[in-house]
């Protein structure tokens, strides 16, 4: 499961959908494998206009990346090679292989299992 | 015609094998029609002022990948970028676990093809056009729960839509573990794959209980200004009725058939809706 997932998924009971902390879900235990992927500068640009930047440093910083900027990258700061490589590492090079995901609503903890995230629910909170 | 993924490394005992269901999607979406629709509404503007932002494709209920793996494989004929995120969801554990190694695999593949036959239409397009789609996760999960509201931009769906008498439950989670593991006796091992199989096709009253739940949350999953879902349909899920339900939806919402195939008796047996705010 690749970090960028993170910033697209958020807890599974249908109440905490519209709770604020239930976004980003929180990495626990989490254990991280790098896979290696061609950079592509325009690849990270273009990802980066959909990307919850408060999210994403939210992310990071659990997972141990606490060298990404304060604010999103924009006009001059995306032709800054080191900047697009380092997000490039984070998002799309970095899995998490174990650990879980909590949520901050509810406190439910979904299970990472060889980089497979399990969302089904238990039926008391279905 | 556009290379169909492996899936060899599948095993169909609990996991849906690729039919002329799955390959009427692979044919509608990589269509004449449908991938000059898909391109004005995804393709790459290299100009700064109107930068499309990567598009995240959806498949719900992935079984073997085969669907996920030709969109993410063929992404610059069927949306003109290859830089599109892919993300799948199925209840049944080892369906994630297959589709991983599908998509990867035939993202793979095609790269292969691509370098082995020296392809150059692309290289001055976008800049993106070497990159490979990267398979961003599967995840166990019911449907879309866990995406976030508004993220999706394409949504694919073959849904279990055969029907029938009894909807089968939803797994729980640990059940899903445990058909994982291989210590279980043998009529165990059998009715733990006959429930995940059933899964893959028994829809319900109509066939339409579990389409009903996925359609119910299209509006609120789908990116609001580019989304678009895909949803395959068959004669007894009543497709008519189906479409006119969403044109009712609020918001302007619009739906129409990009696929269709096995005429009987002057009746599509199955099509592919699409559905957008038009």
């Amino acid at each position: 499961m690749k970090v960028i997932t993170a910033n697209f998924v958020t807890c599974a009971v249908k109440e905490c959908k519209t709770a604020q902390t239930s976004f980003p879900l929180h990495f626990h235990d989490a254990e991280l494998e790098q896979q290696e992927l061609d950079f592509q500068p325009e690849f990270i640009r273009n990802i980066l206009p959909r990307v919850d930047w408060e999210a994403l440093r939210v992310t990071a910083n659990e997972l141990g990346f606490p060298s990404i900027p304060e604010s999103k990258p924009e006009g001059e700061a995306l032709d800054n090679e080191q900047t697009l490589r380092d997000l490039h590492r984070l998002l799309l090079e970095t899995h998490v292989a174990e650990g879980k995901l909590v949520c901050g609503n509810c406190g439910h903890q979904y299970m990472i299992k060889e980089g497979i995230a399990n969302f089904l629910l238990p039926s008391h909170l279905v | 015609m556009l290379p169909t993924p492996d899936t060899s490394h599948v095993s169909f005992d609990t996991i849906y094998e690729p039919s002329e269901d799955s390959y009427l999607f692979l044919d509608t979406l990589s269509s004449a029609s449908e991938s000059k629709w898909l391109h004005e509404r995804f393709q790459h503007d290299p100009s700064p002022v109107t930068t499309k932002p990567t598009p995240l494709v959806v498949e719900v209920g992935t079984g073997s990948g085969v669907v996920l793996g030709f969109v993410a494989a063929h992404a610059h004929e069927i949306f003109g970028r290859r830089d599109v995120l892919t993300l799948g969801t199925d209840v049944n554990r080892n369906a994630c676990l297959a589709t991983r190694e599908t998509v990867v695999t035939a993202v793979q593949e095609a790269q292969r093809q691509q370098s082995s036959t020296g392809q150059s239409e692309s290289d001055s397009d976008s800049g993106a056009s070497k990159s490979r789609t990267p398979h961003i996760s599967s995840l166990t999960a019911d449907l879309c729960s866990p995406l976030r509201p508004g993220c999706v931009d394409v949504l694919l769906f073959n849904p279990p839509y055969v029907p029938t008498d009894d909807l089968p439950r939803l797994p729980s989670a640990e059940e899903n573990q445990s058909a994982a593991t291989e210590s279980t006796s043998r009529s165990a091992k059998f009715e733990s794959d006959s429930f995940f199989l059933s899964l893959t096709y028994a829809g319900g009253v109509d066939g339409m209980e579990t389409t009903n739940r996925l359609l119910d949350a299209i509006p609120e999953v789908l990116e609001p200004s580019r989304g678009v879902a895909y949803v395959l349909l068959c004669k007894q899920n009543r497709p008519e009725e189906v479409m006119d339900r969403i044109h009712g939806w609020r918001g302007g919402w619009r739906a129409e058939i990009a696929g269709s195939s096995g005429m009987q008796a002057g009746w599509e047996k199955l099509v592919i809706v699409r559905i957008w705010r038009g």
